[in-house]
């Protein structure tokens, strides 16, 4: 699992590698040659469903799927699947179908597209649904292990939010995917990072930064963003006293509203900053979007910075 | 009012019209009880209804609701969920006495049907326009799986405003699902007014038939019409099947037949009286 790899292609192989499971299903909505789930269409054509250009459709059919036992897995870019937020709360949600929703094309990580094609609120809206859960891979190896998770062991709907973008690998050959558990990538005392896909990367770059300044940063790593790992987001915030949430998703709803909540309801003292987006998305490069909205690892390490110095008495 | 009947000798037009007096008995009285709840749609539909359950359309045991092999049945306009309680109980799913505790606190018959909570609900729906494609995806499975077990949809024709019903009836026949019949309860009126003046459908056959559907019109009060719609569908290959029922929201109650107001509002004990007089032909 060496080299840089966006998680949807990643996706791609791994949804092919459980592919022999009869019961799955994979649909698309004419988006297969960009979420790579035409790499499931050549291997196991007769388990294909293309719905075209109609999401709401696409989503309740899989609904129909999952009601009389199979595994569907719905394919489109993350803002159209999650824009269908009526079908996915009543077909699937209130019906408890056993549905995995691949959104793909997250965030404005996505670059020239624009802000049309950029999901910034999907996290927020499945967020609002009791029984989904929500898993953020932050490279292929994390995506393989949640694939294989979601159609081996997983009851219920759940959504599985890819980038388009190439992220470099976080995790090793050995890496083992464990459901619900945030991963402490690095251990430090000064200040918690908090964060979930594309971010992960940037964070531990930031953390590699804060370091040479004598600033000693926990990188925390949040795969399952629903149902949140409340314990080990707690702990980073009685260790660090400072707890910096990243993600490139609106923070309104997402990751660090999560995250603080988790915080504040544990009643645990901490400075806490949320790195994300607070508006919508525009065109231009990811270096560039990354750069201007404050999700690069430098900005990250600037908003690190600032919050562990902020209670430094003048 | 009675108990369960034998489900294993179906029923002939003439029998059906009968019990779809008594089931339209059972509607008027659970809503009574009720004191909320959706008459008009729930009586135009009931006729149909029979037929399915009764007039031996729809293959099911009611002692095992979740039998693999069984024929699926996705009530699309789930605000009529009274007329689907009634069918179920008489069925033989769940005893007749639940019907009282519909739309009560903590009861399994919620205002809208719901599959986890009651034996022979395949979809909890409420949410309009989205019945369609579920009962699809059911098809699709049968035909993954090479089975012989067939999806029934109804829906509403207010509710086919909606453009994901479109978008389900544009997906069936490119999966060549001759094992899924849409029916709709056309019965020309919806919450705030008549259909026509709301956001008119019209010519809905032809919509179906446009989009590659073997369409059938019929008097959806007429019992021998319906059974023969049903199993032209049944008797149909390569397209699924659109019966455009014409019926009378409200239709067996007089004052109710055709206006809005019985939409969404359930009789007095007062009213119900009076309604099940006319329903059973005899004076208050």
């Amino acid at each position: 699992m060496s080299g840089a790899a966006a998680t949807r292609e990643a996706f791609g192989d791994a949804i092919v590698k459980v592919g022999s499971d009869e019961r799955i299903v994979v649909l698309d909505g004419d988006l297969r040659n960009s979420n790579f789930s035409e790499r499931f269409e050549a291997a196991y054509p007769g388990r294909f469903v293309e719905v075209g250009i109609a999401e709401h459709n696409m989503l309740g059919i899989a609904a129909g799927l999952a009601l009389s036992g199979k595994q569907p897995w719905a394919c489109s870019f993350a803002a159209f699947v999650a824009g269908r937020l009526e079908v996915i709360r009543i077909s699937i949600g209130y019906n408890e179908a056993n549905v995995r929703i691949v959104g793909t094309h997250v965030g404005v990580g996505i670059g020239d597209d624009g802000a049309t094609q950029m999901a910034l609120e999907d996290v927020s809206a499945m967020r609002a649904l009791p029984n989904m859960t929500i898993i953020q891979p932050c490279d292929a190896a994390e995506t393989h292990g949640a694939v294989a998770y979601l159609a081996s062991q997983h009851e219920g709907p759940a959504f599985l939010r890819l980038t388009r973008q190439k992220l470099d690998p976080v995790h090793g050959d050995d890496y083992r995917f464990e459901f619900g558990k945030a991963q402490t990538l690095r251990d430090g005392n000064d200040v918690a990072i908090v964060a979930t896909g594309a971010l992960v990367q940037e964070s531990l770059k930031a953390a590699e930064t804060l370091s040479g300044e004598g600033i000693s940063a926990r990188v925390v790593n949040v795969h399952t963003i629903a149902p949140l790992d409340r314990d080990a987001v707690v702990e980073a915030a009685r260790r660090t006293e400072h707890v910096l949430t990243a993600e490139d998703h609106n923070v309104n709803g997402g990751l660090g509203s999560a995250v603080s909540e988790a915080i504040v309801e544990a009643g645990v003292g901490a400075k806490l900053a949320r790195i994300g987006m607070r508006s919508y998305g525009e065109s231009g490069t990811q270096q560039e979007l990354y750069e201007k909205y404050g999700l690069s690892a430098p900005r990250v390490a600037d908003a690190a910075r600032s919050l562990v110095r902020s209670d430094t008495p003048v | 009012m009675t108990d369960a009947i034998d489900t294993s000798r179906p029923l002939d037009a003439a029998q059906l019209a009968e019990l779809s007096k008594e089931l339209r008995v059972d509607i008027i009285q659970m809503l009574v009880e009720a004191g909320s709840g959706h008459p008009g749609g729930s009586l135009s539909a009931i006729d149909a209804l029979a037929c399915l359950y009764f007039g031996g359309v729809l293959r099911y045991k009611p002692d095992e609701p979740h039998r693999p092999g069984r024929d699926r049945f996705v009530l699309s306009k789930g605000h009529c969920s009274p007329a689907m309680y009634v069918t179920l109980a008489r069925a033989g799913f769940f005893p007749h006495d639940w019907l009282k505790t519909f739309r009560k606190f903590e009861s399994r018959l919620q205002g809208h049907v719901d599959r986890l909570r009651v034996p022979g609900v395949d979809a909890s729906t409420g949410s309009l326009g989205q019945g369609l494609s579920i009962a699809v995806g059911m098809a699709i499975t049968a035909k993954l799986d090479k089975a012989d077990w067939r999806v029934y949809c109804m829906l509403g024709d207010g509710e086919s405003q909606a453009g994901q019903v479109w978008e389900a009836t544009m997906s069936a026949p490119k999966f060549a699902l001759d094992n899924l019949c849409a029916i709709v309860d056309n019965n020309q009126v919806q919450q705030t007014g008549l259909v026509d003046d709301v956001m008119p459908l019209r010519p809905l056959v032809d919509k179906f038939r446009a989009f590659n559907w073997h369409a059938i019109e019929i008097d959806g009060h007429d019992h021998a019409q319906v059974l023969a719609a049903l199993h032209e569908a049944q008797a149909t290959t390569e397209k699924p099947t659109a019966i455009v029922s014409h019926t009378i929201k409200g239709k067996g109650v007089s004052w109710m037949e055709l206006n809005p107001e019985w939409h969404g509002k359930a009789p007095n004990a007062e009213q119900g009286e009076r309604a099940i007089a006319e329903i059973m032909g005899r004076k208050p």
